[in-house]
This record gives structure tokens, sequence and C-alpha cells, in this order.
């Protein structure tokens, strides 16, 4: 267990070989962090933040000493305390300059210029939000201001610096006090009022902004100019650091960055930062009555210190920060952010200790490596974690137990997951023509938990415990275990995976299914054709089609093919193989959809194959001059699924769409999109879809088989909450490209749709979750249509679909028994065949709180919460949803600190190892662009995002909350060099980075980058030279280039989806775009840094507690 | 000129028409009391090769309400260059360019030759001919195949610079674009679904938002490139609808067993209906609909697709049991006069064995001008040939058909015009000369006839509404004139004008003048036409009854039997067909319709014509009846034994051979010329096909009366309808008693 004292902020690793690691296991973070209770509660009145300060006082005493004691810092760690003395006094020497430099200068030009084209117009709006919920931090913000204070603006922070130094710790919590009441409010606004105007709403209005796009900054700014004024000003430990950043980089990632942007703002139109500002999900969030909110964050230039306290730590710490500034500078010094438990280490550790070993799933309840690890399974009677991981894999026996941990109990089912070439694929088991053998009662097929009794005769079922009678057919001896003789032969006795025929029963209206087709239908609108969409798609089919999905890879596919285009009208082909050209049925009545054709509309791709061609080559040209906008979307729908109801099969849908639909026609969309309403209670209007009409259409897809794929391309808004219904209700799939340009996104859209038309999927299924007595899946995430509470119906379900299971409690556990969990899917596969697909698995019951921490899995546990809470998003304001998120995070903390933890100081933050991630994962679920919306993301991107993240798996959710990022520096060898942690203050000027984040890849190069490393990447050695609009890297005859290229292949192969590769060139306008993605910094929409968040954790935790 | 007869035969030849009486009873009672109105068969484009027409337009009476058109009954004075109206007495100045007439100098139309004239207007655009094709694909394969053969075949007959398009339907409606390269194209509408013209039109593309006039003149035929789309000249898509047509798939959707399969007939005509409405109003157009079954959903339907549900027989009619019936006549009658008012004729090829509907879509042909053909096969030769002929060409190398005509009838002022009965609809022109006594299609002086043929009849009656009191002078005329304007096929506008005049007389004083001028033959057809008009609209018996009170003469005899008035025995649509095309043909083929022609071929002398009579069948004769429709060659029972027993092929009895070629030669014949084609039998004594002989001749011998007639003379007929004799009998009981 990993054991975190914030705000006195240690660390402390209870769990001996875990925390080692961390050795700073203990470690003090600077005791500034009284801070973030302000911050987060503006409430705490004064005697409270002084108790905080004390305790943090002394928190950090014990720690400091435990540190040493608990875990001579293993490897990497130690070195970095280390390097924080060494390092951390040059830069503050070297800051003050800069610094001082830094702030009258860069804030103004170059951010507002930056921001703006990036953040475009829409700053001054977004600002207004902000304001409403501003008021209430303004008046929490007196008291706070204290903390609040660090100083944002560059000003502030040339006075931090000098004052850091000149002031020791110790004086620091009077001082703070002092600096806060003084300096917030009149001084700052005064002083600022000028810029502020903008922001005028009200006194504080600038720390709303300032919150937006970093949040630190502007509150500190406020407090900042009166700080400065007061006097204390030099001291800054933060700046030194900072300001060689923030040279670099106009707009500073960490703290640097936000005392120019500060400084900036008041300089400019304060909108923009407002802009930043009202992005940020966090106030609204945190700022609940007890914080102010920003100010809160504000404390979130605390992130910026910590890199300056790596190199301070050691001696800085204690003193200067609380000698210096108020509250907020200290605590972010204090706060040694390579002390707080860190991704990269945990998915290092886990690679080395578990990827060696095959993982066996025989034992029950045991926690399977995470998904960055590369290990092999063995089947031995549970379901591979490729198929089903769970949130615990020990989980209570009472409902009361699992309430009061708040541990979610889940399951994430990928139930026909690809598996590496070295594991074998389920096993297909024929029971007969009287079908699976099943329990008489729950109707749990035959899996490993059956017991068999009577000498072999009945077997009792290990759901229900309903004893039921053996098929003669199915009779086997019993050893002298009870197992029968043949258990090892059988896949359905032995494995946790297999599957079986499916007889005629199982079959839709008793009849065995026809082979699947697909229907591609190709917008043909202007935007369409101009945007060579059409084009590329046609030419891609022709080759395409000899790739549809097969199950005897040497055999033809089965899979038929049709043919459709349309703009407000359809125009379908029949492309029958005895005719010598094809031929176009138009058909304008889309307000009553039909089918025109039936023979020769749905064909063989090989008895057609010259028809087709010629089809595919006139497409392009015969609307190559339409003037046709408009277009219809429901209609199309509608037709494929006609045409699958008329072929009496299941099958696909492939949309390739550019437009709203404005065409008068069924399923009409108006543009709706109202960036007003972001961040208000009617936000949820802008996610809910328009109209009933889709969802009504989904259900009849569904009953169809008929699953929908839609390709987008849009170049204004499309309205994909709405035109998205069809696809995730029918487990299909959204792919976007906005503004499509063939040259820049040919690659990553034909290589979207080769794999979305080759990769393995079943049609027209239904999936079953079946549970032992005592719990209940109770709840479905994911893409599919669900008409009753049990069956999950999905029209297809590919290899990359996942379906998120939540479970509760209607009765006790047993300890003994554990819990059985049996997914079973009924699917149609590619061949036409009808399948059953079983998964099994079983986890351990525990009447300890201990043991459910012990076992748990935090990746798994926050692809659930995402989905949770994305789907809330639809009923719930943002505000609220964060809130849940956050509190439920601390309770399940809380919980754990209460039960499991030994007793401690209050001011420690204990974290149970196995959630020691937890934090900073949910920070970044908080920040994403769905909960968190910045000023450039579109209703349709967070519409996308939202339901693209609805059948993740864990391993796509996990790069995708906390993308990686790896330096790339030496790769030589197999492997691959160690990530580091998402922090602009990782990345060195001098160095490339690669940055995955599950839909993107972004190649960071530095600006001192050494020409070798670019010329052996970019084939040529000046920076400048590099062209930032490359989508692919030279082909380069080195070995750098050639292991990059395959670094980055193998990345891409990886993933569902294509990752479009930007070079991002350090101080580009692209960086933001890049920065975005460090998710432990602030973020520019105002989402808080780990650090900053990891005390708001701590304080609600704490609230909890007390 | 010497009899009546020639007289009537002379006045038929050139000037097609043919009036009841050729006298006229000068007074409205008298008039009344002749039972037989004044009245007349008109034939507008009577084949006249002798009739070169005059390239200029017609000189026209200036009384606004009048304009009636220079003719030779016009009194003229060629000092004062005037001429007075012989319709409204209005005297007229002649325009500039007659300066030059004198009594020397005449212009044609003013010579008494020239009764009949007809003038081409010049000002006129060139509209050219437009074909629509509506082909069901509902069919069987070889059905189908014979049918696209013949429609490729009829490609090469069109006028190169015709506009020709295709619609086929099943299950669907496909409109077919005949302008691409590549790709065939097509525009597919539910068959299900009823549409308004401007729906059809925006789904096809062709409205054109920018052109659209103030005036709601629809801007299509501007804009060739729009309305090319799916009518193109046929020398340019020659190549492509032919291949197009080879291509062409029976219907895919499955019909399951037990079900027919879903035709959209409906549907597919109002979008040929809309498409030609919205892009060639008041031009010249023919839809052709190639048929081969009912309606089966959508609008219009006629019959279900249950199987076991059987298409509606007049015995469902007279119960009230035709689901359809009604709906789907008001509907085809509305898409009807949609046609009909933009000048579009439909023609209508039904070929199928069981009936297809005919009696619900008459209307479309009826009041369009258009054509009905009735066979049981596009396989036949019967279909084949009669299709083929719809393009036959006259002397001139024309087509002889003729789109978008007007006939206006205007009469002196002692006769107003009652009403028509022919393939038109009426214009609702409201003139002087219209009789408050209606007649057949009434309450207007000018008919719409969207299609003529050269044969095309139409009846006309009038009223003669000269009070008793007011004596016309002796001497005094009354005249017609009718006025056809049309397109020719050769796209020219023409205009026809016929003018004919008639004696009054004074009933009282000259009956027997008026009695020797009454055209038996017009009369009959005349009233004939009237009962089928009346039984269309009425029910059965009554309209016999009307019949028998009205007329008693011999052919009525034929006529209460025939199919026209008689439903027994034929299907609705049978019924229908036949009715059809009673009301247009001339009178000698309507004639042929009442009663039946029968020779007879033997070794005793040349053929000739017997009575139509049981008496007539003999074992030793060949019979050829022909009854329009049908073609009965009918072998009596010695000369089909001799023919089984082969002696016509031996040398010896070359004779024989002989008497069995001259009446199929004389079949063929007429086969050549007669639209419809007619249905051509082969029978011999007891033949299953001998019923149509059979069920036409007079019944004189029957089971009833069978032993009271010698054995050797004819055969006898199992019927229990009364023979011509019982008839007779009757009628004179019954005429003496009336007279009582």
């Amino acid at each position: 267990m990993f054991v975190c004292v914030l705000s006195c902020f240690c660390v402390r690793v209870s769990r001996p070989p875990v925390c080692q690691p961390y050795s700073h296991g203990a470690m003090n973070l600077s005791g500034p962090h009284p801070s973030y209770p302000q911050q987060y509660g503006v409430q705490p009145s004064m005697q409270q933040m002084t108790n905080q300060m004390s305790g943090m006082q002394v928190g950090s005493g014990p720690l400091t000493s435990a540190g040493p004691g608990y875990a001579p810092p293993p490897s990497s760690e130690p070195p970095i305390s280390a390097a924080y003395s060494a390092a951390a006094p040059p830069s503050y020497t070297q800051a003050p300059h800069p610094v001082s430099g830094a702030p009258s200068q860069p804030p103004p030009p170059s951010e507002p210029a930056a921001p703006q084209p990036y953040y475009d117009g829409p700053p001054p709006s977004q600002q207004q939000p902000f304001p409403s919920s501003a008021p209430p931090p303004s008046q929490p913000f007196p008291s706070s201001s204290p903390y609040s204070g660090p100083p944002p603006s560059s000003q502030p922070r040339a006075p931090a610096v000098s004052r850091q130094q000149s002031f020791p710790p110790g004086p620091p919590p009077p001082v703070q006090q002092t600096f806060p009441n003084s300096a917030p409010p009149p001084v700052s606004q005064a002083l600022y009022s000028g810029p502020p105007p903008s922001s005028q709403p009200g006194p504080f209005p600038p720390t709303f902004a300032s919150p937006a796009q970093y949040p630190a900054a502007q509150p500190p700014s406020q407090p900042g100019p009166p700080h400065f004024h007061s006097g204390p000003p030099p001291q800054c430990p933060m700046p030194p650091p900072s300001m060689s950043q923030q040279q670099a980089n106009p707009l500073p990632p960490g703290p640097m960055q936000q005392p120019p942007q500060p400084g900036m703002q008041g300089g400019y139109p304060t909108q923009q930062n407002g802009a930043f500002g009202q992005p940020r999900g966090p106030q609204p969030g945190y700022a609940g009555p007890q914080y102010p909110g920003q100010q809160n964050y504000g404390a979130g230039p605390a992130p910026t210190p910590a890199p300056t306290q790596k190199r301070l730590d050691p001696d800085s710490i204690p003193s200067p920060q609380a000698s210096e500034l108020p509250a907020v500078q200290k605590f972010r010094h204090r706060i040694d952010p390579d002390a707080i438990p860190s991704p990269i280490q945990v998915i290092e550790d886990d690679r080395a200790n578990k990827s060696s070993e095959p993982f066996t799933t025989g034992v029950k309840g045991q926690t399977p490596p995470l998904v960055t690890t590369n290990f092999q399974v063995k089947d031995q009677g549970n379901a591979s974690p490729r198929f089903v991981r769970c949130t615990a894999y020990n989980i209570p026996c009472t409902a009361d137990m699992a309430k009061q941990s708040q541990v979610p109990l889940a399951a994430v089912i990928k139930p026909l997951a690809m598996l590496p070439p070295d594991e074998t694929r389920p096993y297909v088991v024929d029971h007969g023509e009287a079908g699976p053998i099943r329990c008489n009662r729950c109707k749990a097929y035959m899996c490993p938990y059956m017991q068999f009794i009577e000498g072999g005769r009945r077997f009792q079922c290990g759901f229900c415990s309903c004893v039921t009678d053996v098929p003669p057919h199915y009779f086997q001896h019993l050893d002298h275990t009870g197992k029968r003789v043949d258990c090892c032969d059988r896949p359905e006795l032995s494995l946790g995976s297999y599957e079986f025929v499916a007889t005629v029963d199982y079959c839709k209206n008793n009849k065995l299914p026809q082979p699947p087709s697909f229907i591609f239908f190709i917008d043909v609108s202007y935007n369409a054709v101009k945007s060579g969409m059409v084009n590329i798609v046609c030419q891609e089919l022709k080759t395409l089609l000899d790739y549809l999905p097969r199950e005897n890879p040497e055999a033809d596919s089965v899979v038929r093919v049709g043919f459709v285009t349309y703009n407000k009208v359809l125009h379908f082909y029949n492309v029958k193989s005895s005719l010598a050209q094809p031929q176009m049925m138009v058909v304008s009545d889309v307000s009553d959809m039909f089918l025109p054709l039936l023979d020769g509309f749905l064909v063989n791709v090989n008895d057609s194959r010259v028809v087709i061609e010629s089809l595919l080559d006139q497409i392009p040209e015969m609307f190559a001059d339409t003037r046709e906008t408009e277009t219809v979307f429901g209609p199309v729908i509608q037709a494929g699924l006609e045409a699958l109801k008329a072929a009496d099969c299941a099958g696909k849908l492939f949309l390739f769409h550019s437009s709203l639909p404005i065409a008068e026609a069924p399923g009409k969309l108006k543009n709706r999109e109202d960036k007003k309403l972001v961040g208000t209670d009617k936000e949820k209007s802008l996610i809910q879809p328009q109209s009933g009409f889709y969802s009504n259409l989904s259900k009849e897809c569904v009953a169809q088989g008929c699953c929908v794929d839609l390709f987008l391309f849009p170049n204004q808004y499309v309205d994909v909450a709405t035109l998205g219904v069809v696809p995730v209700s029918t487990g299909g799939s959204v792919y976007k490209y906005t503004y499509f340009q063939a040259e820049m996104d040919r690659e990553r859209f034909l290589n979207d749709l080769r794999r979305d038309v080759q990769k393995p999927m079943g049609f027209d299924a239904v999936m079953r979750v079946r549970t032992s007595t005592g719990i209940r899946a109770t709840d479905f995430f994911g893409s599919f249509f669900m008409s009753n509470t049990t069956d999950v119906e999905l029209a297809g379900l590919d290899c990359d679909k996942t379906v998120t299971v939540e479970f509760r409690h209607d009765d006790k556990l047993s300890e003994d028994t554990g819990a059985l969990m049996q997914c079973a899917v009924l699917y149609t596969s590619c061949s036409g065949q009808r399948r059953l697909r079983v998964h099994n698995m079983a986890v351990n019951c525990c009447s300890q709180l201990a043991d459910l921490y012990r076992n748990c899995e935090t990746d798994t546990i926050i692809n659930f919460f995402s989905k949770y809470a994305y789907r809330s998003l639809l009923n719930t304001p943002t505000k609220t949803v964060r809130d849940t998120l956050v509190n439920q995070c601390a309770q399940i903390l809380a919980c754990y600190r209460k039960n499991c933890a030994s007793p401690s100081s209050a001011g420690q933050l204990i974290l149970p190892e196995c959630m020691k991630l937890l934090p900073v994962y949910l920070n970044c679920v908080l920040k994403s662009d769905v909960l968190q919306p910045g000023a450039d993301v579109s209703v349709d991107d967070r519409a996308y995002l939202r339901q693209l993240l609805s059948c993740m798996d864990v391993s796509e959710s996990h790069v995708f909350f906390y993308p990686r990022l790896l330096p790339l520096v030496k790769l030589d060898g197999g492997s691959l060099p160690m990530a580091v942690r998402n922090s602009e203050e990782r990345l060195s000027k001098g160095g490339v980075y690669l940055l995955e984040t599950g839909l993107y890849l972004f190649l960071w190069v530095g600006a001192n980058a050494q020409q070798e490393l670019l010329s052996n990447i970019f084939g040529t050695p000046t920076f400048s030279q590099i062209d930032p609009n490359m989508t692919s890297l030279p082909e380069l005859d080195n070995p750098f280039s050639q292991r990059l290229r395959e670094i980055i292949d193998s990345f891409r192969s990886q993933r569902s989806r294509y990752m479009k590769l930007m070079v991002v060139k350090q101080e580009d306008k692209a960086e933001l775009i890049f920065k975005h993605f460090l998710c432990e910094d602030k973020s520019a929409s105002g989402g808080a840094s780990y650090v900053d968040f990891l005390c708001h954790m701590h304080k609600e935790i704490r609230q909890l507690l007390s | 000129m010497a009899t009546y007869q020639e007289f009537i035969q002379q006045n038929e030849d050139r000037d097609g028409v043919r009036f009841s009486w050729n006298l006229w009873p000068s007074s409205r009672l008298e008039a009344t009391r002749l039972v037989v109105p004044v009245s007349c068969l008109f034939t507008p484009l009577k084949e006249r090769p002798d009739l070169p027409p005059v390239q200029y337009e017609p000189v026209l009476c200036s009384r606004a309400n009048c304009k009636a058109v220079l003719n030779p009954l016009c009194q003229v004075d060629y000092r004062a260059k005037i001429w007075a109206c012989n319709f409204c007495f209005q005297r007229n100045p002649f325009p500039p360019s007659y300066a030059g007439i004198s009594d020397v100098n005449q212009p044609a139309e003013l010579m008494p030759q020239f009764s009949t004239i007809e003038y081409i207007v010049q000002r006129s655009p060139p509209n050219p001919l437009i074909f629509l094709y509506v082909v069901d694909t509902c069919l069987e394969e070889e059905d189908l195949q014979a049918l696209k053969e013949s429609l490729q075949m009829s490609l090469s007959l069109l006028p190169p610079n015709a506009l020709v398009g295709l619609i086929t339907f099943g299950r669907m409606v496909q409109v077919h674009e005949l302008s691409c390269e590549g790709i065939a194209k097509s525009y597919v509408f539910r068959g299900t679904k009823e549409l308004s013209s401007k729906q059809i039109q925006e789904m096809l593309g062709l409205t054109n938002p920018s052109a659209s006039g103030p005036q709601g003149r629809p801007a299509a035929p501007q804009d060739p490139a729009v309305t090319c789309r799916f009518l193109q000249p046929v020398h340019k898509v020659d190549m492509n609808l032919t291949d197009l047509l080879g291509e062409l798939q029976r219907d895919p959707w499955p019909v399951p067993q037990g079900k027919r399969p879903l035709r959209s007939t409906g549907i597919a005509l109002s979008i040929a209906v809309g498409l030609l409405e919205g892009t060639f109003p008041n031009t010249g157009a023919r839809v052709m609909m190639f048929m081969g079954g009912p309606p089966t959903q959508g609008p219009g339907m006629v019959v279900g697709d249950e199987l076991k549900t059987p298409i509606r027989s007049w015995h469902d009619i007279t119960k009230d049991n035709a689901r359809h019936l009604k709906k789907a006549t008001k509907y085809y009658d509305a898409l009807a006069n949609r046609a009909a008012v933009n000048g579009h004729s439909i023609d209508i090829y039904a070929c199928a064995l069981d009936q297809t509907g005919l009696l619900e879509m008459k209307c479309l042909s009826n009041l369009t001008g258009g054509h009905i053909a009735m066979g049981d096969s596009f396989n036949t030769s019967l279909f084949k040939q009669t299709f083929q002929r719809v393009f036959s060409k006259d002397h001139n190398g024309e087509f002889r058909m003729a789109f978008g005509g007007t006939l206006e009838v205007k009469a002196s002022r002692e006769l107003k015009v009652s009403g028509a009965i022919g393939p038109c609809v009426s214009l609702n022109t409201k003139g002087p000369c219209i009789s408050e006594n209606e007649v057949g299609v009434g309450g207007t002086t000018q008919w719409k006839i969207c299609s003529l043929s050269p044969s095309t009849t139409l009846a006309l009656y009038f009223e003669v509404v000269n009070q008793h009191n007011a004596p016309i002078p002796q001497g005094g005329r009354g005249a017609v004139q009718f006025v056809t304007q049309y397109q020719h096929s050769n796209t020219q506008r023409r205009i026809r004008v016929t003018t004919v005049a008639r004696n009054w007389a004074d009933a009282q004083s000259q009956i027997q003048h008026i009695e020797s001028s009454f055209d038996q033959e017009a009369s009959a057809v005349i009233m004939a036409r009237l009962g089928v008009f009346r039984a269309e609209s009425e029910e059965g018996p009554d309209v016999l009854r009307w019949l028998d009170r009205q007329l008693i003469r011999l052919f009525m005899f034929h006529l209460r039997r025939s199919p026209f008035l008689q439903v027994f025995n034929n299907s609705p649509d049978e019924c229908s067909y036949y009715r059809h095309h009673f009301v247009r043909q001339d009178l000698t083929q309507s004639l042929i319709m009442i009663q039946p022609i029968l020779y007879s071929y033997s070794f005793h002398g040349p053929p000739e014509p017997v009575l139509l009579d049981s008496g007539s069948i003999l074992p030793d004769r060949i019979l050829l009846m022909d009854t329009f429709f049908q073609l009965v060659i009918y072998h009596g029972e010695t000369i089909a034994q001799w023919r089984k027993a082969g002696y016509q092929e031996q040398p010896e009895y070359e004779n024989f051979k002989h008497l069995l070629v001259a009446p199929v030669d004389d079949a063929q014949e007429i086969l050549q010329t007669r639209f419809p084609m007619p249905r051509y039998i082969d029978t011999e004594h007891g033949g299953s096909q001998a019923r149509f002989l059979l069920s036409k001749v007079n019944p004189s011998q029957t089971h009833n009366n069978l032993y009271s007639w010698g054995q050797e003379t004819g055969a006898p007929i199992l019927t229990d309808d009364v023979s011509l004799q019982v008839f007779m009998d009757h009628l004179k009981k019954l005429a003496v008693s009336s007279a009582a």
C-alpha cells in the first residue's frame, strides 16, 4: 500500500515491497499545502488554515524521518532526490534573471497570439459562463486568498523567487495569511483592472478566467500584484525553472507558464485567459460550495513548482516555501511530483514483475497483470483478462461492505477479443442436435463450475445450485476426486472461454441464418466529392472487397456486398454479375424509404467483380460535377435496413457521410450547436439526440441484426450526438475525420476502413451475463441496445467492442464459494454460423475490506468510472457528474484509510497500493474533453469522444486518459525506452518525444534537439526545416529511423483505430494541442494538475474522515 | 344524284359524314316523333388521298361567338369582297390576301368539291411526337421476351425525331433515364404510394424553381437538358434503349405460392401522366402501356394479390361484391382526365389469360383516344401485329395517327348540338348552339380527341329546335360545320374543316321524303352507340328495354345479343374492350360488330354471304365469320372429315385444296387491314372453338324445335335464347299493340 501524506505532504509507502520504488515513501511535501484546503474549500477559516499549516509541519517532521527508514529509494527515485538538491539551486539562481525579463515581455504578446489561434473566438463568451460561477469564489476569496496567492503573473513570479530565497519556511504561515488578506482582492483588482475588464464581472472574475486557462495563474496574478507591492515579492522559489521554460515556450506548461499567462491576461484581453479559464471544468466541478474553485486551482500553479521542487527539494522545500509567498506557492514547492505515485513507475514495475511468467487463470481472485504489460495467458478455467477484466477480484460478501467501500463491482468484457498468435482461440464445442447443455433453472451453460454428482449422472449448477440430469450422450464417469474423467478433453469443463455450436433453436425464427451482408453507402454530395472522400472510398473498395471477413482464410468470404450512393436522394446499384454495366436506381421518395431492387443488389464479390469495379470507377466521375449540398441520413439507414430485411440476413452498413442532414426527410436535423449552453444545466441537451427518430430506427436495426458503422467527414457541426445514435445502439462504430483532406488524412481513414471492414465480428448477437446467486448484473455500458434488463442485444459485435457490466449485491455471498460470472454471447459468425461464446470468471469473496483493496485493478475502475460518468452526462449537469466522481473516489480512499490503513496523522494521504494511481487517473478523466471541454472542443468532438469511450476496453481507456510519452533516445534493442510522465517538465528541450494518446501520435521535437537526432529522424539537421505538416516520417536508412518507424507501426497495430502522426515542434502553435495531452499538468481548459488534484483529493478524504 | 344510297355513299367518301336522316324535319315536335334523332357519324380524319392540304390558314367569321370558317355555302359578294357567314349571317370582309378574288378566281374553300378542306397552320412550332412505353415486368419469361422484341422492333418504326421514354413496373415503378452513358440509370418509385404530379416531378428532378413563370407555365419544354433525361429522340438513344430493353429483367421480387405478382400499374400510369404533364403539356404524346395482368397493389388495384380471391366477375359487380371496382375506376378516371386535359393519349395492351382490369381502366383509353388491345399473350401474332399496326403508315409514308385534336361543331340556328359519343372529352366550350337536351358527352361545342386515326369516328347528336309555328321556307337548308384541329404525325399543326348542309322538310307534308332519306345503317350504329353509352352507366336490362322501346329493326336482334349490351358470357373486361372499339370504329366496322358477316364456301359456286343463322351451318360448307374481333373459319362436318383424311394432299383433289385455301386467303386479307388484329380461329364441326360461331348465329334450330325442322338443314344450337323468328313474331305483335 502506498501512503501519501499530503498537505503536510509526506508520501509514505506503507507497504514495503511496493513502496520501495517510491522511496520517498514518506516524503515531505512541503507544508505549503494549506493552500489546498483553501483552494478547494474557501470555507476553511483562517484558523483552519493555520491548523493545517501546523499539521503539515508536524506531518512533515515524522515523515522525513520515516522516509529514510522506509525505503532506501530504489533505483530511480533516490537519484532524483539528489538531483533535486543539486539542480534546484542552479535553477533558482538562474531563474531570477529570466524571470524578470520574462514577466514583462513574454506574457502579453506571445501568449495572446498563441492562445487565440488555438482557441479561436470563443474566449469572451466562455468567460461569461465562468463569471456566473465566479461570484461564489470571489467571496471565499478573501479568506482563501492567502493561499491562492501563487502569483501567476510574471511579475509576481519574479518577486516570488526572490521571496523564496529570502524567506525561510518558518515564517510562511503567517506571511501567507497576511498576504492572502491583503493581496487577493482589492489590490489585485485595481492593478489589473485595466486589462481585466473582460473579467470584469466581479473583482474575482480574473480568478475565474485564470482557472480556465491556467487556473493557478489568475488567482495568483491578482494576489500577485498586491504581493509585489506589499514587498515580499522578491521571494519566489518557482520562478527560476519556470523561467527557463517560459522563455522557451511562450505557453509554458508548468507553473511558469501560468505566471506569464496571468500577466498576459492582465495585459491583454483577459478574455483569452478567461477562455481558458472557463473551459476549466474544474471550477464547476470543484467549485462547489467548498472550494472557491479556481482559486483552488490557482493553487494549481503548484504543479509548476513541482519541477523546481525536484531540484530544490532536499533543502529548500521546508523553509523557502513557508517563508515565501502565500501558501500557494509554498504548497507547490512542497509537493514533489516525483514523490507522488507515478503511473510510469507502476507500469514499469508491473512489467518487470509479471511479463516473464505466463499468467494462468486457474487461481481464483488473482489480479492479472496490467494492460500495459506484455504477458501470455494460459486459460485454466477462467476467462483470459483479454476477454474479461474486473474492477475487483475479491468482492465483498455483503452489500453493506460493498456500499461502504464504494468500490465499483464491474467487469469489462470484450467477448470477441483478438488473441495474440501464441494463444489459442476459444475451442468450438458441439453438443449435438440438442444444443449446448445447460442448467435447467438458470440456463447457465456447461462450464468448469458445474459440479457433477451421483456418479456423473447429474450436475449441480455453480450459479444457482439447481441439479440437472446429464443427458445420456454426455454422460461420463467421475474419477476419485469427483471430476469427470474427460474433464481435460472437454474445453467446456476445463477452460474459461470456449464456443458452442448453436442449434436452430438459437436462431431467429428457428431458421439457420444467412451469411451476413455488407452495404456501403457513400455520400456524394458536394462536400464529400470535393474533399476527395468519394474518390478515395471508391478506389479503396476495389481492393478492400477481397478482404472481407472470413473464418477460414483459405476460402472466399461468403459476405455479400451492396452499394448505394446518396445526397438528398438515394442511388442503389444493381451489380448483378450478368450485367454488362451496373444499373443505377434512384429513389427520390426519401420520406418513405424502400428497397428498389432485390436481385443484383447484394452480390458475391467474386461473381460480380467486373461490374463492381466498373461501378466504383464510375461513381466518382458521375458525381464529379455535382452541385447538390444537401444530404439525408435517416433514409439511408432505413434503406440498408430494408435491404437486409429483404435479404433476410444480418449485416453491416458502412456510411460515409459528410454533413448535417438538412434535406427534407425523416431524421432531418437542425443545427443546434450552441456553445453558450456549455457549462450550464442545459448542456445535456447538446449531448442528447435531437429526436427520437434515430432511437426508434435503431430498435428496428437491432431486431434485424443491422449494424451501422459511420464514417464522418464534417466541415462543420454535424450533430454527432444524434447521428451516432444508431451506430452506438447497433454495436457499430463512429469514425470522425474533421476537415478531411485527401492528402493529409487519407492514410488514417483508409487504415481505419480496412481494419473496420476486415475485422472479425459477429452479427445479430445477444449477450447475457449470469452470476452466482447473491449478485446480479445491473447495469451495462457499451454500444448495444437493451429491450429488457438482462439481454444485451448487439446487431453487430466486433473484436474491439467492449461491454462493461456493473454488478450489485442482491444477497450475501459466501467466502467459500466465491462469485461466479458467465457471459454468453450468441452470435452469427461472418460465415453465417450461429455460435455461442462463453466466458467464465470466478472471483473470491471477502469479508475483510483489506482483501478487497488488495485485489483491485485501478485501470478497470477508471474504465468503469469514465463510462459511468460519460453516460451520466445525458441526464446530469457536468458539474454534478464531476462532483460525484470525485466524491466516490474520495469515499473509496477514505474507506480504506479508515478501515485498512494503520493509524497515522490526518495530514497523511494514505492510498492503497492497488489504487495509488486512482487520483491521477481520475484527474485525467475529469480533465478529459468530455467532462471539461476547452474552448476549442466542439460539441461534436465531445459527443464523438463520449461515444468512443463507451466501448473501449481497459487498455484503450488507459492510454486514452493517460497517454504514453516516450523519450526517443536510444532506440537500439528490441525494448522500448521507458516512458516518462505526462508533464511538460519531463520534456527536455534537447529531446524528441513520442506521445501516444490512442487517437493520435505526436512527435514532439525540442527546440534544441541534437542535429544528429534530427537527421536520423527527419533527414534534416535543422530544427527549422522540419515540416510540421508531415504525417509520416521519411524512410531513412538508419537504424534509428527504422526502429522509430517500427515503434510507430507497432503502436498503431495495437489500437483499433489508426493514429495519425503529428509532428509538433517546440514553441510551434500546434504545441498547444500536444500539451493538452500532458495530463499531469494543469490543462488549458482548467483541469487541475496532478499535484493539485491530489491535494484536493486529500482534502476531500480528510473531510470524509473527520 | 340518283338514289339516296349513292348520295349517302358520296357524302361519306367526301366528308366522312353519315346522317341518320338526310332530310331534316323542320320542327322540334316532328323531329322528336321520329324517334331516331337527327344525328351523324363523323370521321374527322377520314383518309382523303385526293385532298392536298392548303398552305394557308382559314378565314374566320368575325363574330366573336361564331368564328365559323369560310366555306362553299357562304354567300360571297365578289365585288365588295365580302362574304356572309352561313351560320350567323354576319357579313365579313375578306382579308387583304384575298384581294384578287373573283367568281372565276376562287380560293379552294369556296369550291363546292372542297366541302372538306385541310389547312396547315404555319405559325405553331413543330412538336415532336412522344411515345412513352410503360412496361409491366411481371410476365412469364417467354412473354417478356416477346414483348421486349416487339418493343425493340417498334423503335425502328418510330419517326427518328420522335421522343421516346420508358417506364417499367412491377412491385416498383422505374422511370428510366435514357441520356446517360455507362451506367443505366432509373428512378424508382414505390408501387403503393400515390404521389401528386408535383411530387413526381420533384422526385424526378424535373422542377426548375427558377424557371417557372408567374403563370405557372411549365418551363420544362424549354429546358431540353432536363426533359431529355427521360424522353429522348429515338435516333439518339436507339442503341441505348435497345440494350436497355434487352437487359430488362422480370420483376425480381419473389412471388410466394398462392399469390399474384405485385403489379403497380396505377402508380406507373400516374407517373407516366405526371411526367408528361410536367414536361410536355398540350403536346401530342402516347403513353403505351403493356400489361400482363391486373393491377394488384397501390391505388388503382383491381384485385388483391391472393390468388384465392378471383378477379371480379359480372356476378360480383351486380352483387356489389367487387371491392376495388369503384375506387379503381375513380382513380383511373381521374388519371384519364388529367391526361386528356394535356392532350396525351393512353394505349393499353393487355395480354393475359385472365382479366386484367380493363373494366376499371377503360377510361384511360376511351377518354384519351388511346387504343386497347387485348390478347392472351405477348407472344402471339395477335399482339405483335396489332402493335405493329399502331405504327402503320399511309400512302404518303406518314403515320396513321394524329394527336391533340379538338373538334368543334357549328350548326345553323335551327339546330343545336346535344352531344357526342366517341373517344373524346368535353372541352366545356359554351356557345350559342348547345342543346339543353344532353346526349352522350354534351354541354359543349368542342371536344378534345387526344389521339385520332383515320378511322376514328364520333357520333354526334343534334336537336332540331325550330318551333312548329315558325316554318322554314321551302328549300331552306340547315348546315353543320366541323372544325378539327390536330397535330399531324409529321408534327404539323393542321385544321380540317368540313361543312355540310341538308334540306329541311315538313314532316307532315313530306313524310315520305323524310322516310326515304333515312340511313338505316348509320341510324343503327348511332343508336347502338347511344345504347352502349347508356350501358356503361346504367343497368343492362334497362338499356335493353330502352332500346326495345326506341327501335324495332332487324339489326336490333343481333345488337341485343352482342357483347356491347349483353354481358352474359363475357367478362367485364371483354365487354369494356368490345365497347371501347364499338364507339370509335367507322360505320362499316361498327356494322360488322353488330351483325357479324358470314360467308359460305362450297363446291357449288363462288363464296357467298349467307344468313347468320344456324341454318347456314351445313356439313359440306366452309364458313368464314367476321365479327370484327374474331375471324372464324368453320369447316362443316364433311369437309372436316375430308380434310382429316388428307384429300387435299392428293393431286386429284386439288379443287378441294383450293376450296380449303379460299377462306384462309380471304381471312388474311381482312387480317391485313384490321386494327386491332382480330382473333383468328380455324375450327371445324364439333371443335371446341366452334362455339364462337355457334354463339353468334340466329338459333333458328335449337334443341327445343330440333325435330320440327329437317335434319339436313343446318345445325341445332343448344340455347334458350329466342330465335329471330320468335323475336320477329313477338315484335310484330308488340308493334301492333303499341300502335293502338
